[in-house]
């Protein structure tokens, strides 16, 4: 950079030197880049190769139980198996399907439910006080177990397990709608009271976007979370979904599809996280930019 | 509404005290009186931790008095005090929204069309010269800048009543004459009553009508100066070299040393060094 506000001042002769310069500086700073991220993948797939591969020799030299732990070779055949032949519930795309479909609503309505009360509470001071203490006792209990009262309570269908993932995904959204609310910056909030704004104004234009960064971050662990409730619902009883493949798989002491039903399940998870990921970056678009790669390798 | 032209701030008696996390009642300000006359400019000096932004608080609404009265154009001030905007030190910008819907907030509060608070919006931005930056955030522009597009919130409710809390506090000296310059430029168009809190006595004389000297905790008035200078006082740079200026600066600084002093040996020497002090 010096080289080339310098250069203004000498004779052309230099400028073009610094020119060409400066495109060599360009140049290297690229290859540098294009070598990092080289090495990065080489990382990964060494990394992955080492692990599967592991896995796999130890299962065939019996080091590893393939009897207990399956083997990746096993997995891949189970999960060829899955999508080609279906399951003794219907095929493999309809089981998603439910899973996904318990997962989405739960999350849904988990999500919803915890930004409004979330909100709600961290906007007042006398009913977060008068809240508090139980807020904390039913985040104390393992929710997990309510399943089972739900499966007891609303039969094996979907909605019990739609309740479970949306408990779940409530408390994680809660708390971070309240502690957002609470981390409003005082003056923001001072400066809009005196312009004039209303209670609800304050809430639109103020609160609640101050607080999205908070309610967003929390949206990626509580899709997980939506997803662990389906299952969890659906390992209790069910008629279909991937949980019920699971437990299948286990009563049949078939480890292999309890690993392919587990791949599947990350997939889904990566997918929806990349969604949400998408979701972030429109309504977060008014952060500043993180520095870039480039810039840290030169 | 009666009173919308008439933004008189008196202060009559006012104490306020607030309850500390340890139990303890600590006094802010203790006894205040002073008046802000309609479209003058006040500027409140003071230590550190005297109550200024206590003050300011408490008319505009966000705060109660303890003790006393504050009233504006005649009005006991009870709720957000009608006609009043205010410039903090820190940006009290949305980062969230670009310049443009941040300084239509003030018209869109008061329940104007998105249409015409944005039509009002561009013309305030273009008066503090920043047009054509309509569309970027806030943390895409400078310091500077920032304050500019908060100055542009500030008066486009075009309020009676003008809080500045330390509003140029955080800026570089060159950027923060610039800004006192184009404050003045504006506040002598639509003339507000400013109440204006800076621990710069500089700033203070070269820009106010009047000085509110503050003590150190409790907070109590000291002394008020009227500043003579005459208006339109052009550069804030090139008034500080007025003998009129230099003379009232040596004499309120008289005054304010002692405070500023104490209020120092407070906080720096801690608690032992005030109790031998007693």
């Amino acid at each position: 950079m010096s080289t080339a506000s310098t250069s203004t001042t000498t004779t052309p002769v230099d400028a073009a030197a610094a020119g060409r310069e400066q495109s060599a500086v360009a140049q290297a700073a690229k290859r540098a880049v294009l070598r990092r991220r080289a090495a990065i993948w080489a990382g990964r797939i060494g990394f992955a190769v080492l692990v599967l591969g592991g896995w796999e020799v130890g299962a065939r030299t019996n080091v590893i139980d393939p009897f207990f732990f399956g083997q990746p070779s096993g997995v891949w055949s189970a999960l060829v198996n899955l999508f080609q032949n279906g399951t003794e519930f219907g095929s493999v795309y309809e089981n998603i399907w439910v899973t996904m479909q318990e997962a989405l609503f739960g999350f849904g309505i988990g999500a919803v439910a915890g930004v409004i009360v979330g909100v709600t509470l961290g906007q007042s001071r006398f009913l977060a006080d008068v809240f508090g203490p139980y807020i904390k006792i039913v985040n104390a209990i393992p929710r997990i177990v309510l399943g089972s009262i739900f499966i007891v309570a609303f039969g094996i269908g979907t909605l019990p397990k739609i309740l479970l993932a949306a408990v779940l995904v409530f408390f994680i959204v809660f708390f971070n709608a309240f502690q957002g609310v609470r981390e409003v910056d005082r003056n923001i909030l001072a400066n809009a009271k005196v312009l004039g704004a209303s209670r609800l104004q304050v809430t639109k234009h103020v609160i609640v976007p101050s607080a999205l960064t908070w309610i967003i971050a929390s949206l990626h662990s509580a899709f997980g979370f939506a997803i662990v409730g389906a299952l969890v619902g659906e390992v209790l009883g069910a008629q279909q979904g991937l949980g019920l493949i699971i437990k299948n798989a286990q009563n049949n002491f078939d480890p292999n599809t309890v690993f392919a039903a587990m791949l599947i399940i990350s997939v889904l998870v990566l997918v929806a996280e990349w969604v949400i990921e998408k979701l972030e970056h429109y309504l977060l678009s008014w952060r500043p930019a993180a520095p870039s790669e480039a810039s840290n390798a030169i | 509404m009666a009173d919308a032209n008439n933004g008189r701030i008196e202060i009559e008696g006012v104490t306020k005290r607030f309850l500390t996390p340890s139990g303890d009642v600590f006094t802010a300000i203790k006894d205040v009186s002073f008046t802000v006359e309609p479209g003058q400019f006040c500027a409140v000096v003071g230590p550190t931790g005297c109550g200024k932004s206590t003050t300011l608080g408490m008319v505009s609404g966000l705060d109660k008095p303890s003790e006393g009265t504050v009233k504006v154009g005649g009005k006991v001030v009870d709720g957000i005090t009608d006609g009043v905007s205010f410039m903090f030190q820190a940006d009290a910008l949305l980062p969230w929204k670009t310049v443009l819907a941040n300084v239509a907030l003030g018209p869109i509060f008061k329940g104007a069309s998105k249409a015409e608070a944005q039509a009002r919006a561009r013309d305030w931005l273009r008066r503090v010269g920043l047009a054509g930056f309509e569309d970027r955030y806030p943390h895409q522009l400078s310091g500077g800048m920032r304050k500019r597009v908060a100055m542009a919130a500030a008066l486009i409710n075009e309020p009676k009543i003008l809080m500045m809390d330390e509003p140029f506090g955080a800026l570089d000296v060159q950027t923060k004459a610039i800004m006192s310059n184009e404050l003045l430029g504006l506040w002598e168009q639509s003339r507000p009553a400013v109440l204006f809190i800076t621990h710069d006595l500089d700033e203070a004389v070269a820009l106010a009508d009047k000085v509110v000297v503050m003590t150190s905790s409790p907070g109590t008035v000291k002394a008020v100066y009227d500043i003579d200078l005459p208006r339109p006082r052009g550069s804030v740079q090139e008034i500080r070299f007025e003998p009129r200026f230099l003379e009232l600066q040596h004499q309120i600084w008289d005054t304010l040393r002692e405070e500023v002093e104490r209020a120092y040996a407070r906080t720096a020497g801690g608690p032992t060094e005030e109790g031998k002090a007693a």
